[in-house]
């Protein structure tokens, strides 16, 4: 049985603001029966343009039916520029937390929102250039990309329990794993303090160990950190990449663009003179 | 508010007359049966007492029958056993309806260079017995096909199965866990070379299950130890709780015929007065091949998790193969191998039955639940779309 707090409990048991509003000035129907979730949201602005009344539909697990509930109160008399600030952690926390594999719930809460006030306004309702990476829940890039954003995500167990992206077949968590580690070097202050020498060259030796050194090994070479001065990272290449001839356009093309990803835009590989 | 416990499937209440067989193999009677004094001694008696008690059930020997902790152990056995007796042999064939005990084990031992075949099922639940037949290979070390579906209670002809394997020379075991002490077995007239099953399905406690081997069955040990279990699982015997199996079987025998006839009757009004009050909704496995205490219902357009809470508020205790209750985001794996649409795979409730079930639960189920799945469906958008279109038409 899921721990599921009071507030959640209570929410289930006695839902706010069940239905579908009349003459509504925005609405918005979020996921689907096959996902297991589906919330229709609908809600009318009064002569302030505040948001006077607020409804929902749903199909879902009882934390789904909590979190419309909670989210249709939330926004009671917010501006719809508030209430485009209402996050799905927020949602969350009005209930007191939801337990790590009901987040998605939330989520659902906050998409529906967001496509309502887009329905009022007349923005486009599907983002353009977004690709489905979940086949199974049907899951886009840009979903996840905000779900790591806003939440501060660092698995991909932690992705599906937000957007639910992975947990069917399973099949898209190589997907999931990239997204996640662009995201996070996007993070990453790009006008950042400048890196002392030290903490370079630890990165460096980091990022050779855990993301080049593994790919090389697969062929049967290796890579060795000979020096750092200033931006110039000399290496020798040591097994079968001894011997390669392609091994300059390994360097440049897959060692270089991982270190300028990992650790700084500004550096250039040299293979140590032989 | 007294407890409707309707979810027997999933463990069932300790029989009084087990508690008090086990409480005195707790306190005084606490001997090791393999000592020589006759203080433990008399504890081994017990124990062969109960051996026989669990054989009888079954119609087994004694000497067919090995105590393992759970059914989970005896299908881990049973498998990795017959393939270290067949080390040549590198297939295992089984169903996509299995329980995880089995399912899981195979995924894991695919993960270790063997190859496994999982047989679809037909809509209803049942097998395809073709496509056993097409399935077995010189290859194939073991086919494993459980007896009586979890989910479902869709029952398998494993006697006809175990025929098929053998006409093969391939070894057949059985995950029986939710068939005993429901329908009546006999070893003696099938060919059925392993069988699991465990006590807290039929009474006794968690924590004891039984694997039966055919007498000239090879068989390597999964727990290597000490020579219980005639050296076929190490480890001292859990006495109190094989000698509360023992009487558990004991009394499963003698319940076989009420399973049979008001435990089926009961779950048959259950189901016949829910289909009938609540439309949309349907019964989910074959009806005639089925266990008399199972009945697995869908109900269109809600969700399982709303109201087995909602039930909850009764202190009614089912269970479900929706999604939200599974943890994994996908309905159950059998609703789906069965190709039963998503919106009557989220809204599946099992209910299963005991014989400690009166008239009067029922009742109540059939009084409490319309009500719940109509405040469901007011809330679900699915559910206003499809009563409007079933309005204009």
């Amino acid at each position: 049985m899921w721990e599921y707090t009071d507030k959640v409990k209570e929410h289930f048991l006695n839902p706010r603001n069940v239905g579908e509003v009349e003459n509504p000035d925005g609405i918005a129907e979020v996921g689907s029966i096959a996902c297991g979730d589906a919330l229709k949201f609908s809600f009318k602005l009064d002569e302030n343009k505040r948001i006077k009344e607020a409804k929902f539909k749903t199909f879902g697990c009882a934390s789904a039916i909590a979190s419309s509930s909670a989210l249709t109160e939330m926004i009671k008399g917010m501006t719809l520029e508030e209430a485009a600030k209402v996050t799905n952690k927020d949602i969350a926390e009005y209930l007191g937390g939801l337990p790590d594999e009901k987040m998605h719930c939330s989520v659902m809460g906050q998409e529906a929102l967001e496509k309502a006030i887009e329905n009022y306004r007349g923005a486009p309702a599907k983002e353009t250039g977004a690709k489905i990476v979940c086949e199974c829940f049907g899951v886009t890039d840009r979903e996840i990309e905000r779900a790591i954003r806003e939440n501060d995500l660092t698995t991909v167990e932690e992705v599906t329990n937000y957007t639910k992206a992975g947990g069917g077949c399973g099949n898209c968590k190589d997907a999931i794993q990239e997204i996640i580690d662009r995201v996070r070097a996007e993070a990453k202050p790009s006008g950042a303090p400048k890196l002392t020498n030290i903490q370079k060259i630890r990165k460096i030796e980091e990022a050779l160990e855990k993301e080049i050194r593994p790919s090389l090994r697969h062929d049967g070479g290796d890579i060795e950190l000979i020096d750092v001065i200033g931006n110039r990272v000399i290496v020798a290449v040591r097994g079968a990449c001894a011997s390669c001839k392609a091994s300059d356009i390994t360097l440049k093309h897959f060692v270089e663009a991982k270190l300028r990803d990992l650790v700084s835009p500004d550096l250039n590989i040299e293979e140590v003179a032989p | 508010m007294k407890t409707v416990y309707l979810d027997n499937n999933a463990t069932t209440q300790v029989a009084p007359e087990v508690l008090e067989a086990m409480l005195p193999y707790f306190s005084e009677l606490y001997g090791n049966p393999s000592s020589m004094h006759s203080f433990g001694g008399q504890v081994a008696r017990k124990l062969r007492e109960a051996r026989g008690q669990v054989a009888s059930l079954i119609g087994a020997s004694p000497d067919e029958i090995i105590f393992t902790s759970c059914g989970t152990e005896s299908d881990n056995a049973a498998i990795r056993s017959a393939l270290a007796t067949h080390p040549e042999r590198r297939h295992i064939v089984t169903s996509r309806v299995e329980h995880p005990a089995i399912k899981s084990l195979g995924a894991n031992l695919a993960g270790q260079g063997h190859r496994v075949t999982e047989l679809a099922v037909e809509k209803n639940g049942l097998l395809d017995m073709e496509a056993l037949v097409a399935s077995l290979t010189p290859d194939t070390a073991v086919v494993s096909l459980m007896w009586a579906n979890n989910e479902t209670g869709v029952v398998f002809p494993v006697e006809k199965a175990a025929e098929i394997a053998h006409e093969k020379g391939i070894l057949f075991h059985t995950d029986a866990v939710q068939a005993v002490g429901k329908m009546p077995i006999d070893m003696k007239k099938n060919a059925i070379d392993m069988l699991s099953f465990s006590g807290h399905k039929l009474h006794a406690p968690k924590g004891i299950g039984v694997l039966y081997v055919r007498k000239g069955t090879r068989f390597s040990p999964f727990l290597i130890g000490g020579h219980q279990e005639k050296g076929r699982r190490g480890g001292t015997e859990n006495t109190p709780s094989i000698i509360g199996l023992g009487k558990a079987c004991e009394l499963a025998a003698r319940h076989l015929e009420t399973e049979n006839t008001a435990v089926r009757n009961l779950r048959d009004k259950l189901e016949t007065e829910l289909l009938a009050r609540i439309p949309r909704s349907r019964v989910n496995g074959d009806t005639k091949e089925r266990l008399p205490n199972t009945t697995n219902i869908s109900f269109e357009h809600v969700e399982g998790e709303g109201i087995l809470l909602l039930m909850n508020e009764y202190n009614i205790c089912a269970s479900s193969g929706s999604a939200c209750t599974s943890g994994s985001l996908q309905p159950s794996h059998v609703l789906r191998a069965m190709g039963v649409p998503f919106t009557m795979a989220h809204g599946s409730i099992r209910f299963s039955l005991s014989v400690y079930n009166t008239e009067a639960e029922i009742d109540f189920v059939i009084e409490k639940l319309p009500p719940i799945i109509e405040r469901l469906r007011s809330m679900s958008p699915y559910w206003t779309s499809v009563a409007g279109s079933c309005a204009t038409t």
